[in-house]
């Protein structure tokens, strides 16, 4: 396979890069080398947004944008997309409407996190031709901090932007570029003595694999990037999973929904959601918009994270791994996927291909996630709850499953839990007795997001809210659920 | 001295004062083109350093091995604190804090070297590879443990008034209570940076994201021995300061500047967030005891207090951040007999140091959780123990001096309080979350009225003054410099409108050049809420003087007095006469008329005493009150800030949009300071000391959802009493405070959650555990 330079689309034209090292970060790229400093570095751990570029993509023949963060993604994994940073969108003579909103609503005060949030603005924009609400909003925003305006007249610019006249990009010259783009053979890219391999289908990352057993996978690299940045860790050579379709597919099948171990967070929970309406306030407070979609679903299940907050829902839902490994497929229950803190059950030269998450039955399924947190959006868990029962028409518990992330070295059920819950009638008492059982199921830390004591109360008043909301009919038991209407 | 003030023209035709003009920069912030100091092109040769930190939290170093360090491809220097030629200082009150530390390690992450590299990544990679030894000793890391060691880092301070044991003594009612509030890191998005160019004959030019550029100037001179006209400080904006770059910025200037010197490179330190948040001072913890009498309708007679602070390991701004904690612990409150102790803590932490409010919100947190205590025990509304504390009018009463002397002149809280609470449809909504509390058996809610009093100007005298430069071209257009940084406060785009307000000229035709410390020497910090009222008033000076200059260039042309001449819509007018701006300079020129002129200013009025801590040390004050209604989840202590309903006194407003700006963001951050910001120290094991909060994945500022759905900001309708510029008022620091009223609620929702005359021991930030802690000791309590 021979090398080639990286290549993407980036202001009107294709790029070329051939002497960055393979895990230089697109920030980098833009500051250090382009000296393009529009785009800024606040954190370089994808946590304030201050660098959130937007990345674009051909799905079904039309140009995908997405919000990420610059500071965590690798220059090579932008191979045959279109790169668009702050200088892209407008100049101060010729403002786009996202821009002139944000001057006219004074949303800026020292500027510097300015460019990312019109960035993410942009991508909304983009990707909403009319003003989607102001909880859309704040969720576009999510991943993007200021410390100076309080967020309001922000909020108040991405309304205002929709007011005036529309400007929408020009994506032909765009999508004709990434489709010459598409013709190129995948990359192969080699520079100061480090290969990236960004494969397009699962028989060449076999044979990549199998000459370069020790090459770093690499999906979202919302973590991996975090090693770079933060522990300048040298990640050898790195095979990207990012260009292989079929690891991006979602399928609907008859007894559930497929999801591809590369597919983005960010779709992952539309189709979880679809499926499953209660994931919803997870999905919600799960990182932020750009994490989730740079993010795989696929990446937060194996890299395996104690706090990581898809697995608990996915291990009550009964959801499966399919690990792949060449020449055969096996599957397991994602619980059995966890041996101990930082190991899975990968056996050399596998990789997870795919999440098996089955439907609910007809009727009688009650279930809930949620997690907890010190702020409600962009913050790692604390705490992070999943409740499954499967009551018969009787109001017998015929089958119970509870998992916590934040509470053990790995995601983990709660044996005792639903042992006290299985073949009872749902009702307070059998909601006491179980949040009696839960306390011999885990025996937390204490760490800077919160101690093990109140970890504890916490998962007991989970499973509490937990009866309350589908036992007891209270309607009230969250604090995301009220919205104050002005007088 | 007098300051020749211009009566102006009546406010309702003032063409630039008073208009919500955008942010000067507001276009080049939103397209990506306002340049930050790491934006600067880097000249040939630009070196890039970091640095090497200690891992323990106190103790000694006995070997410090830097071979690999050195020898990392394209390291071109490294330096310790041998190698500086000057003082190894940066403490800017007490010269107590070493830029690199040479054996005694006072803090975990205390800077020991710094490299300079080709580049960024490679002085980060080299600077990981030394090899240091260690003798530990025990570190202090608290308040509690600094009190019983008698740590301090300044000596405790008094400040009394009356006789406060006979107070307590009569008073119908006594109570004790304590109460505890955490520090906050500042987060400025824009991380410390300096870039240090060497120029010719031994000369070095800084650009230093820094509120006080004269401090950086002073340093770096100090650091390299050398005099201070050697050393120039620029600064054209920051990405957010907060009090976080006022001395803080100090170090990174020294090293890039010593870098500079060694290696004869321009050299750019840049800190990395982690490091930054680890090592660069945050705002102090404050913890308090005390005890208050006061009669059954909520009237405090007497009131006891020890207040001490955790001030890191060096002095810092520590003396002064807690002596305005002192001078508003009244906040807003007549205290008839008081008598408090202020306690410095010295522990093994990095050293904190100012931090918008500058003590002051600690101050008022303590007063205002007095006033709740109070306001439960005796079964009231806290708003009703609010009001009846209040300062009395300036005249006809002799509740309007403070417990350090100085007269309340203008004290108009009563109707401010008054105004808000009718606006804010206060009593009604009590009604209504008594009645929801009552059905809702999970979420409760709560509500609470705080008020701000917050004095405005340095407490110490001989910062409030302030120069400028006017100069008008030839052309007709204005080119402006002061002593002033932009930080996002709108600072420059206020001196603009002042600027144009005297020329009568568009906004535009007014420009800046960066702050500098060759332009205007001998600047105090952009802080205390006073750029505008300082720099403003300087900046006026001058531009009224050149200005006198052409209207009497303009009389003597049109046989008129020069106080018939008018400065309006880009023309000059005279009885019969009327030219363009533009063409009135060039006569000006031509003429030879000086058309550029300095100004000068300082602030009337104040004295302070810091022997016996009395005096003016305000040239006024700013008001304001919040109203704040909150909910939380008994089951995992989560809240949210549902309404906010704000009230604030920015007197005349030079523009509203920007105060408004400030105020908004103001109380955001005062909420995340009291909610979600938590600094998490590890306690115990080989790292202890370590901050572990060093990110924002673990350090948690607010974000979009946590503004309140409903979020209401009116400006009060007033305008100065003391001669301020154009009447307005200081608008930074104040805003900051009214997020109080959201700590507040919280806890009136946690009481409603424990039964009534409970007085939840809820201690700041109001993190869900924090929450969910004092509802568990609030109910065992009840």
């Amino acid at each position: 396979m021979s090398t080639r330079a990286i290549q993407f689309w980036y202001r009107g034209q294709i790029h070329k890069v051939d002497n960055a090292t393979p895990t230089r970060t697109v920030l980098q790229h833009l500051r250090e080398d382009m000296h393009c400093s529009g785009t800024k570095e606040g954190c370089a751990e994808g946590d304030c947004g201050a660098c959130t570029v937007v990345l674009g993509e051909t799905v079904d023949g039309e140009l995908r944008l997405r919000a990420v963060n610059s500071c965590i993604q690798f220059l090579p994994t932008l191979d045959g997309k279109a790169l668009f940073t702050v200088e892209d969108v407008g100049t101060p003579a010729h403002m786009h409407p996202v821009q002139q909103a944000m001057v006219t609503c004074h949303g800026s005060q020292c500027g510097f996190c300015t460019p990312g949030f019109v960035m993410s603005l942009w991508a909304m924009y983009q990707n909403a031709p009319t003003c989607p609400g102001r909880e859309a909003v704040i969720d576009a925003i999510s991943g993007n901090l200021c410390r100076c305006t309080g967020y309001r007249p922000i909020l108040e610019a991405a309304t205002a932007a929709y007011a005036l006249p529309r400007k929408a990009l020009d994506t032909t010259p765009v999508l004709a570029a990434l489709a010459r783009l598409a013709l190129l053979p995948p990359l192969h890219y080699q520079s100061h003595g480090y290969h990236f391999f960004a494969p397009r289908r699962l028989s060449e990352l076999l044979l990549i694999r199998a000459e370069h057993p020790q090459a770093r996978l690499l999906a979202g690299s919302t973590d991996v990037g975090l090693w770079v940045t933060k522990q300048l860790r040298d990640l050898g050579d790195v095979i990207y999973l990012g260009q292989i379709p079929e690891l991006k597919r979602i399928e609907t099948v008859d007894k559930g929904l497929e999801i591809g171990a590369g597919v983005a967070l960010a779709d992952a929970f539309t189709a979880l959601i679809q499926q499953e309406p209660q994931w919803l306030e997870l999905a919600r407070r799960f990182a932020s918009v750009p994490v989730r979609n740079a993010g795989t679903l696929g990446g937060n299940i194996v890299n395996g994270s104690p706090i990581g907050d898809s697995m608990p829902a996915l291990m009550v839902l009964g959801a499966r791994l399919v690990l792949w490994g060449g020449d055969y497929r096996r599957e397991m229950p994602i619980e059995a996927f966890y041996l101990g803190y930082q190991q899975n059950a990968l056996a050399p030269g596998e990789i997870l291909e795919k999440i098996c998450v089955p439907d609910a039955p007809s009727r009688g399924r009650l279930f809930r996630t949620w997690k907890v947190s010190k702020r409600f959006e962009q913050d790692i868990s604390a705490v992070c709850g999943a409740f499954m029962l499967q009551v018969d028409l009787h109001g017998q518990i015929m089958d119970a499953r509870i998992a916590f992330g934040g509470m053990a070295a790995t995601p983990k059920r709660a044996p005792n839990a639903e042992m006290a819950l299985i073949g009872q009638r749902w009702n307070i008492d059998t909601a006491e007795a179980a949040v009696l059982a839960l306390a011999d199921d885990y025996q937390p830390l204490s760490d800077l997001r919160a101690s093990a004591d109140y970890r504890k109360e916490v998962a007991a008043n989970l499973l509490r809210r937990f009866w309350l909301e589908t036992g007891a009919g209270v309607a009230m038991t969250r604090i995301g659920q009220i919205h104050e209407v002005s007088a | 001295m007098n300051i020749q003030r211009d009566p102006g023209p009546p406010v309702a035709t003032q063409q630039s004062v008073g208009k919500s003009l955008p942010h000067e920069s507001a276009a080049l912030h939103v397209t990506g083109t306002a340049t930050y100091t790491d934006d600067l092109p880097e000249l040939t040769g630009t070196l890039h350093a970091a640095l090497g930190l200690s891992t323990i939290a106190h103790g000694r170093v006995i070997r410090m091995e830097l071979d690999a360090v050195r020898a990392y491809p394209g390291v071109q220097a490294v330096i310790m604190a041998s190698d500086i030629p000057g003082a190894n200082n940066c403490g800017v009150v007490v010269h107590d804090e070493p830029i690199l530390a040479d054996h005694d390690i006072q803090f975990y992450g205390q800077p020991l070297f710094a490299v300079a590299a080709r580049s960024h990544d490679i002085a980060r990679r080299a600077a990981r590879l030394a090899k240091i030894e260690y003798e530990s000793l025990p570190a202090i890391l608290d308040m509690d443990e600094a009190i019983a060691a008698q740590s301090w880092v300044l000596p405790p301070a008094d400040m009394a008034r009356g006789d406060v044991t006979n107070a307590l003594a009569t008073a119908t009612h006594r109570l004790t209570g304590s109460a505890k509030v955490g520090g906050q890191e500042h987060f400025y998005l824009e991380g410390q940076v300096a870039f240090a160019v060497p120029r010719p004959d031994d000369t070095l030019h800084v650009y230093c994201s820094t509120q006080h550029p004269t401090e950086m100037q002073h340093l770096v001179a100090h650091a390299l021995g050398w005099r201070s006209h050697q050393v120039s400080v620029e600064c054209r904006r920051l990405g957010g300061g907060f009090g976080g770059k006022e001395s803080q910025s100090g170090q990174w200037a020294c090293l890039a500047a010593l870098l500079a010197w060694q290696t004869g490179h321009p050299v750019k330190l840049r800190l990395d967030r982690d490091d930054d948040i680890s090592i660069t001072g945050k705002r102090h913890p404050f913890l308090c005891h005390w005890e208050a009498g006061f009669e059954d309708d909520g009237m405090l007679l007497g009131v006891k207090i020890e207040l001490a602070s955790n001030c890191g390991f060096s002095a810092d701004l520590s003396g002064p951040v807690n002596d305005r904690a002192l001078c508003h612990l009244d906040n807003a409150y007549y205290l008839d007999a008081v008598a408090i102790r202020s306690l410095r803590c010295k522990t093994n932490t990095v050293s904190a140091t100012a931090f918008r409010g500058f003590g002051g919100p600690q101050g008022m947190f303590m007063i205002e959780s007095i006033m709740d205590d109070v306001a439960r025990h005796l079964g009231l509304d806290p708003v009703v123990v609010r009001q009846r504390n209040l300062y009395g009018p300036s005249t006809g009463s002799e509740r309007n001096l403070t417990h350090y002397g100085m007269k309340v002149e203008d004290n108009i809280l009563p109707q401010l309080l008054a105004q808000l609470i009718e606006s804010s449809d206060y009593h009604a909504r009590r009604k209504a979350i008594t009645t929801f509390n009552t059905n809702s058996p999970v979420i409760k809610r709560g509500l609470a009225l705080t008020p701000v009093k917050f004095g405005i100007s340095f407490n110490a005298t001989l910062f409030n003054q302030a120069g400028a430069v006017v100069m008008v071209y030839a052309d007709g257009t204005v080119l402006v410099t002061h002593g002033g940084t932009e930080m996002g406060q709108g600072l420059y785009t206020k001196i603009r409108q002042i600027v144009a307000e005297v020329f009568g000229l568009p906004p535009t035709d007014i420009r800046f050049t960066a702050t500098d410390t060759s332009r205007v020497p001998n600047t105090s910090a952009t802080a205390a809420s006073s750029g505008t009222d300082i720099n403003g008033q300087a900046v006026y000076a001058a531009a009224v003087t050149v200005r006198g200059r052409l209207a009497a260039l303009v009389a003597q042309m049109c046989n008129c007095q020069a106080d018939e001449v008018r400065f309006a819509d880009g023309c000059v007018y005279a009885p019969g006469f009327s030219e363009d701006f533009a063409d009135i300079a060039r006569r000006a020129y031509a003429a030879r008329v000086q058309l550029w002129s300095d100004g000068y200013y300082r602030t009337p009025k104040i004295h302070w005493d810091a022997a016996t801590r009395t005096g003016r040390p305000f040239y006024y004050f700013a008001y304001g009150a919040a109203v704040s209604e909150v909910a939380i989840d008994t089951l995992t202590g989560e809240m949210k800030l549902l309404r906010a309903d704000i009230l604030h006194d920015v007197g005349r407003s030079i523009n509203p949009a920007l105060d408004t700006g400030q105020i908004e963001g103001g109380f955001i951050q005062g909420m995340g300071w009291l909610t979600s910001e938590e600094l998490c120290w590890q306690q115990a094991g080989a790292h202890r000391g370590r901050l572990n909060s060093h990110a924002p994945s673990t350090y948690k500022i607010p974000t979009g959802f946590d503004v309140p759905d409903v979020f209401n900001v009116a400006l009060y309708d007033g305008e100065n009493v003391e001669e301020s510029i154009y009447r307005s008022k200081a608008v930074g620091e104040p805003p900051l405070m009214l997020a109080l009223s959201v700590f507040f609620a919280v806890r009136d929702a946690i009481a409603a959650g424990c039964g009534s005359g409970s007085r939840p021991p809820l201690i700041a930030p109001a993190t869900p555990e924090s929450i969910l802690r004092a509802l568990k000791q609030g109910r065992e309590a009840a």
